[in-house]
């Protein structure tokens, strides 16, 4: 029974999943975006003939080659964790995300190992076009296989093409399609993707610059700079529109993570989208403090954004809470929003029929069965409400929901400034005068990473208190382990993953610091 | 490009690719490392699955996670 959780174990089993979620999350975005940098370049080394080209795509693909060698199978400690801390989620979740892992281990291994190998050993073993299309080859696939790795967090996101089963406790998969193609996870992965793109062209242009401070590598350097700039540039544009569609989604599906996005706590017609802002500390649900110290919005966007109406209501925190506003159902049909206290009474409803449909089932009592069953799906979508006491236990974190979102955003628009300025001064052979800027460049590299992982921390953060939204909160999905197990093995962890960093940027570091050279990689 | 034998030539692929790393040869040593220590060290020893480890077949599992979701009576959720 979960009786008695020990709240140190639901908050050592988040921190560690946070921490290799993180930390595996520093590798795969540099890989989705620097394979497609690479491609490009390549394609114009094949079209062109100009061996410089070539010299330039071996040295990316080096760099690309640290970065994945090290990364490489440290998503899979996420699985580990999933059997062993996270037992009741890994069984709720039943074969939904069986389909898109397995899609996603066949395409890694085949597609992008077979596929790298040819990138690498195939340097004139393999005809140029066949490289070439082994190399757009690995960018897709790597693309690809992230594809279904998002559609199974969209899915945590919001739950879709699915049916759970009472009898064996797991939710099995309806449609399969339904949940590929859920708006959600479409949404993630665009906006996933364009991010990794727009962190790879930082990447990109931060170390060219660095050359470009110390003279050398000149052409490599300027051309790899035009590459990433218009790759980034573009890439942002189209992030622009992702993260609008992603915004959307979480405002129809997950409100809750919107608010505490913008810090709302009291809902409104008409509300502002905050460009900067501070919130008040130790603001909460019932107090009559002001939510921000200070703040900028640009006023009726967020109602706009959220429902393409200006006007639209957007409802706060405290809203969120107490219920009794109008929202509009997958029908289109009006409702009134309930109250967290309602939620909670219907999801133990939920769980309490769960429960004699057990029994019923094993007294072999066909009436109560199916009458128990009726009340259960009545009010399955309530049933991870029905593990909470508090209603304001659905109230995520809002400061690091709203500092991480705002702080993903304005660096989002400073690569873009920064994208345009590059382009601008290095068609004018303006760029390699501007010192300034180039150490600029240097040190905004950090930073694109920074945004990346600012990104998944509102996706995660924002929705808790769910592992899965509505339906599983984490302290229902934990296994009831030891507490202290998870202690150790969060910080061996911790030293396994800093030790892989540190070998990361210093071999990284260090073959920057060589340069592209003419033999292997 | 080599011609011969598929088997050689797949083989002569792989075989002169990783004699020819250079920076490679060290990512291999660290990427080899690093499987041991997930799989031989922390899958076996930290990392055992709950539910197959107390379990030997589904329903079993099944019967403990319903038990487990229908009887959330103290759980600090505040």
């Amino acid at each position: 029974m979960i009786e008695n959780i020990d709240s140190a174990l639901v908050d050592w089993s988040r921190a560690q999943f946070a921490l290799t979620a993180l930390y595996h999350w520093l590798f795969v975005p540099l890989t989705l975006g620097i394979t497609f940098i690479i491609a490009f370049m390549e394609s114009l080394y094949v079209k062109t003939g100009d061996p410089e080209w070539k010299k330039i795509t071996k040295f990316w693909m080096t760099l690309f080659g640290i970065n994945f060698a090290i990364g490489v199978a440290t998503g899979i400690i996420l699985e580990f964790e999933f059997g062993t801390n996270w037992s009741n989620y890994s069984w709720f979740v039943g074969d939904i995300f069986g389909a898109p892992l397995a899609i996603e281990g066949i395409m890694a291994f085949f597609m992008e190992s077979t596929f790298i190998a040819v990138m690498f050993f195939g340097w004139n073993k393999v005809s140029k076009k066949f490289h070439l299309l082994s190399t757009w080859l690995v960018a897709i696939g790597s693309n690809l296989s992230a594809l279904w790795i998002l559609v199974a967090n969209g899915w945590m996101q919001n739950p879709v093409g699915m049916h759970f089963n009472p009898e064996t406790a797991r939710n099995e998969m309806l449609n399969f399609w339904e949940v590929l193609f859920s708006p959600i996870a479409i949404n993630k992965f665009l906006h996933t993707i364009t991010s990794s793109y727009v962190l790879a062209s930082v990447f990109v242009i931060g170390v060219s610059a660095w050359y470009l401070l110390k003279g050398r590598e000149l052409l490599l350097a300027k051309r790899s700079i035009i590459i990433a700039a218009i790759f980034g540039l573009l890439s942002s544009l189209f992030l622009i529109y992702t993260g609008d569609g992603s915004a959307y989604q979480v405002a129809q599906k997950q409100p809750m993570k919107l608010a505490a996005m913008e810090g709302l706590y009291n809902g409104t017609e008409g509300a502002g989208l905050i460009m900067i802002g501070m919130l008040t500390p130790g603001k909460e649900i019932n107090d009559n403090k002001e939510e921000y110290v200070f703040k900028f919005e640009i006023p009726k966007l967020l109602s706009f954004l959220s429902y393409g109406d200006a006007n639209a209501f957007v409802p706060g925190v405290k809203n969120i809470v107490e219920g009794g506003y109008e929202i509009i159902d997958k029908d289109g049909n009006t409702q009134i929003a309930l109250s967290a206290i309602e939620k909670i009474e219907k999801g133990k409803l939920a769980i309490s029929a769960l429960s004699e449909f057990k029994k019923a089932k094993e007294a072999e009592n066909i009436e109560l069965q199916e009458e128990s069953l009726i009340t259960f799906r009545e009010n399955f979508k309530y049933f991870g409400y029905g593990f909470l006491n508090d209603p304001n236990s659905i109230i995520p974190n809002v400061p690091i929901t709203f500092y991480s979102f705002h702080l993903m955003v304005g660096l989002g628009f400073l690569f873009i400034f920064l994208f345009a300025v590059v382009l601008i001064l290095i068609f004018r052979e303006k760029l390699i005068e501007k010192k300034w800027l180039l150490r600029a460049l240097v040190f905004t590299t950090p930073l694109a990473f920074i945004a990346s992982l600012s990104g998944w921390v509102v996706a995660e953060v924002g929705r808790q208190p769910w592992t899965i939204q509505d339906l599983l909160p984490t302290v229902a999905s934990v296994s009831q382990i030891d507490a202290s197990a998870v202690q150790i093995t969060f910080w061996l962890f911790t030293v396994v993953f800093t030790a892989l960093i540190i070998a990361e940027l210093k071999i990284m570091f260090k073959q920057i610091k060589i340069g592209p050279n003419e033999g292997g990689h | 490009m080599i011609k011969g034998n598929p088997l050689k030539r797949f083989f002569l692929f792989y075989y002169d690719g990783f004699k020819s790393m250079t920076v490679g040869k060290r990512l291999w040593t660290i990427i080899i490392i690093k499987l041991f220590i997930m799989f031989a060290i922390l899958k076996i020893f930290f990392f055992q699955d709950f539910l197959d480890k107390k379990f030997s077949n589904d329903k079993e599992k099944a019967d403990y996670v319903i038990e487990q979701l229908t009887n959330p009576k103290n759980i600090n959720n505040d």
